[in-house]
């Protein structure tokens, strides 16, 4: 948006973005330490080891998927509340496909019941110019409707379905160990049970990465690369940025605008849809209410990640993760473990800022931090209802802590016709 | 004359042709998915075989129209603000927990019993409220990302404070939570009895006279928003907030205002149930009034006479849930048919601006279209 730049922008740009890598790489390493501290003093093995990373994997994706939808929609200036709903179909799609045909079916069921919510929102927010907030909300409440309804009417009598769910997906999905790492001779497995610092939590979480690896997790994981490439990298992703950033001016250099729209909102909807299938392999089946506000979510890490994949995989990542360990959590003790990691990470935060020479903020953090000791020292346990609602108590405070200098699409969530002005 | 007949064309003509589509669409569905179209609209207008069952829809229909409304005049305030206050079903939730966990704690005489639990409600949605409120003031975060994690965040803090310290003690060991039951003097009065004296059967059980409440409050809010000097900030602020700023009305101030505001109103949309029906809060308290509200808010475009027609509309298509059951239909074409409904409004909503937009600019000589468009910014797109 800065005033056009000549040449100097290219070696700008390169250099910003090494400094980034280094941030994230730093960032990563740092919490990885800090994760296996707390992991020693806590004694919690369950928030580095094996059945995490792949809890958190299969948490993540819904989520991340979900979003990945949201961002392709609003990168092309269509503001997509109805995720929600997409993902609602989705999950249907899935399970009525799947309990007849199996996974792969599924998938394609999945991504069908996206496309459908998709082409509503296309046909309502693009074709009619409403408004993109209003058409979401009614494709939510539509979505979750017509499944309610279509079970009733396709399940009755089907043994093991019912009004809110399905049978049971036939057939297993297709999964593979990597060798050497995690099959056969399992080398991380080794180095996971030597519990030394850093290197067997390093090693637990690559293991669960590569231990029943699911050929369906794989390829939703290589859609964060496809879609940043495709989106930042391609003729087309341009178009579709421009339709999202000044249509008017996109379509008076030849952009066909109408069309980049349509292409994104459908792309969403598949792609949240997808997210959906996820939700449906990990349980088995399709239940009513199963996507439990993941679509909103996606659309929550969107915003946390400032519309870019990266950005919004590490909110997905933020959410799966706390998810995770509640779940494998036994009691509250590992969600009390995150205190522990809460305290480090925030006073290490307060101590950089205070050398850095920002008081005010550094000794807050660093207050913040103290209070977590505290909470981790002087509580025995957490209601369990708290322990329930923890990804959502970290995605508000990571939220109202973190830098919000944010940057959406310019012209996102504005109806546009072509040929008039806004 | 001509300002009425303009009022006619563009808010009842689109509404009608609206319901129309609808109607036509959702047979369309139904008979694609081999169901009877007819005998399930039929269904929908069907209030039941005995003037009993009649009576005890129509008090369903009015029941379950006033918290709609209420739920939609909270969200309906943050529209004008530019607010997306998605929280009003985590807002109404809490409020109503802590409502009556306090009304149950003291003993006043009637009126002022009513009206204490009343304000601790409003006070309690707006703490509530107040939490997004703060964070987009003073940190920009979206509030829509806020209230859907507050609004799971509330169900869990519910779930804690029936276990917990809201807990009724004198409830058997095994019975489902709730909180203390609230003395006679906080039950909200009905109107069972004017059913008879107009000749009908009264219903089976009492019908909310919190439909009044909710009328006075109503006419508050749309001369707050119309006729004052708030509203007026209100609404400028929520289209321009920096013609507003320059005008000198505070962004921020409003921002807080309207949510504070709005998670007020939605504090009051579970009281009917609550002082009226049930008494305490336990375990059959409706939730996803909240969400439902969006939709109404949305169909009654943020007026409050129009939010009323729509809350009366979702709540006729509510209680036809038992008809419908009647002719082995599924309840859920309700669900579907207030989807459809919001949707095909919307649309024709739209299109009638467009032709109307279209119309005037021929009117006045095609002026508009002389005005220049927005000039390219050619760096962005360098295909």
């Amino acid at each position: 948006m800065s005033a056009p730049v000549a040449t100097p922008a290219r070696v700008d740009n390169t250099s910003r973005r090494r400094s980034l890598w280094r941030r994230i790489g730093f960032i990563a390493t740092f919490g990885l330490v800090a994760l296996s501290v707390t992991r020693l003093i806590s004694g919690q093995e369950v928030l580095t080891d094996t059945g995490t990373a792949q809890a958190v994997l299969a948490l993540t994706l819904p989520v991340a998927l979900a979003g990945l939808g949201g961002l392709v929609c609003e990168r092309a200036g269509v503001v997509n509340i109805g995720l929600e709903g997409m993902m609602i179909l989705g999950t249907w799609g899935a399970g009525f496909a799947g309990y007849q045909w199996g996974p792969w079916a599924a998938l394609a069921g999945a991504v069908l019941g996206g496309l459908f919510g998709g082409l509503l929102h296309a046909i309502a927010t693009v074709t009619f110019g409403v408004d993109h907030i209003v058409s979401g909300v009614a494709i939510n409440l539509l979505a979750a409707g017509a499944v309610r309804f279509l079970s009733e009417l396709l399940y009755a009598g089907v043994a093991g379905g019912g009004p809110t769910q399905s049978p049971s997906i036939k057939g297993g999905t297709p999964t593979f160990d990597v060798p050497v790492l995690a099959g056969g001779p399992d080398l991380l497995g080794r180095l996971e049970r030597t519990h030394l610092v850093l290197l067997s939590d390093v090693a637990g979480l690559l293991r669960g990465l590569l231990l029943h690896v699911n050929v369906f997790q794989v390829i939703g994981v290589l859609l964060f690369p496809l879609v940043g490439f495709v989106l930042w990298r391609t003729a087309f992703g341009l178009r579709l940025r421009s339709a999202g950033e000044n249509p008017w001016a996109a379509e008076s250099l030849g952009v066909n605008v109408i069309r980049a729209k349509y292409v994104a909102v459908l792309a969403s909807g598949a792609l949240a849809g997808l997210g959906g299938l996820f939700l449906v392999l990990f349980s088995g089946l399709y239940k009513e209410g199963q996507t439990g506000g993941r679509g909103y979510i996606g659309l929550a890490a969107m915003i946390f990640g400032n519309w870019r994949p990266g950005g919004l995989a590490s909110g997905a990542l933020l959410f799966g993760y706390t998810d995770a360990i509640r779940l494998r959590s036994t009691g509250s003790t590992a969600v009390l473990a995150l205190f522990l990691f809460a305290a480090i990470a925030v006073g290490a935060l307060g101590i950089w800022w205070l050398r850095q020479g920002r008081r005010m903020a550094g000794s807050a953090f660093i207050g913040l931090g103290v209070a977590f000791l505290l909470g981790y020292l002087g509580l025995d346990s957490l209601p369990n209802e708290v322990t329930t609602v923890t990804p959502y108590i970290v995605t508000l405070v990571v939220l109202a802590v973190s830098s919000q200098s944010l940057r959406p699409p310019k012209a996102d969530g504005i109806p546009y016709r072509r040929g008039e002005d806004r | 004359m001509n300002r009425l007949r303009r009022g006619v064309v563009t808010g009842l003509v689109p509404a009608v042709v609206a319901l129309l589509v609808s109607l036509v669409v959702l047979a369309v569905v139904l008979a694609l998915l081999g169901v009877d179209p007819v005998k399930s609209l039929k269904a929908l207008f069907d209030f039941g075989p005995t003037p009993r069952a009649e009576s005890n829809q129509v008090r369903t229909w009015i029941n379950r129209s006033v918290p709609l409304f209420l739920s939609g005049l909270a969200v309906s305030v943050g529209f004008r603000m530019n607010l997306f206050n998605i929280g009003v079903e985590g807002q109404y939730s809490v409020a109503a927990v802590v409502a009556a966990a306090a009304g149950a704690m003291v003993h006043l005489p009637r009126p002022l019993h009513i009206a204490f639990i009343l304000l601790v409600a409003m006070a309690a949605g707006a703490a509530y409220a107040s939490v997004p409120a703060v964070l987009k003031v003073k940190r920009g975060v979206n509030e829509v990302i806020t209230t859907i994690m507050l609004n799971s965040i509330a169900v869990g803090l519910i779930a804690y404070l029936l276990r917990g310290p809201l807990h009724d003690p004198a409830l058997p060991k095994n019975a489902s939570p709730s909180t203390r039951p609230l003395p006679e003097s906080a039950w909200f009065p009905g109107f069972r009895s004017v059913f008879e004296s107009f000749g009908l059967q009264p219903p089976s059980r009492e019908v909310g006279g919190f439909i009044f409440v909710a009328i006075v409050v109503g006419v508050i809010v749309a001369v707050l928003m119309s006729r004052t000097r708030f509203g007026f900030a209100l609404r400028a602020s929520g289209r321009n907030s920096t013609a507003a700023a320059a005008s000198g009305i505070p962004a921020g101030r409003m921002t807080m205002q309207a949510m504070l505001l709005s998670g007020a109103l939605a504090g009051l949309v579970g009281m009917p149930q609550v002082l009226g029906e049930d008494h305490a809060y336990g375990i059959n308290f409706v939730a996803g009034l909240g969400f439902s509200g969006i939709a109404v808010a949305l169909l009654g475009r943020n007026s409050p006479g129009g939010i009323a027609a729509a809350a009366l509309l979702f709540a006729f298509l509510d209680r036809a849930g038992p008809s419908l059951q009647r002719v082995d239909i599924p309840p859920s074409v309700v669900i579907i048919t207030q989807g459809v409904i919001v949707l095909s409004v919307v649309i024709v909503n739209e299109v009638a601006r467009r032709m109307l937009e279209r119309s005037e600019e021929r009117r006045v000589g095609g002026a508009r279209s002389a005005t220049p468009p927005a000039a390219p910014q050619a760096a962005e797109v360098s295909a």
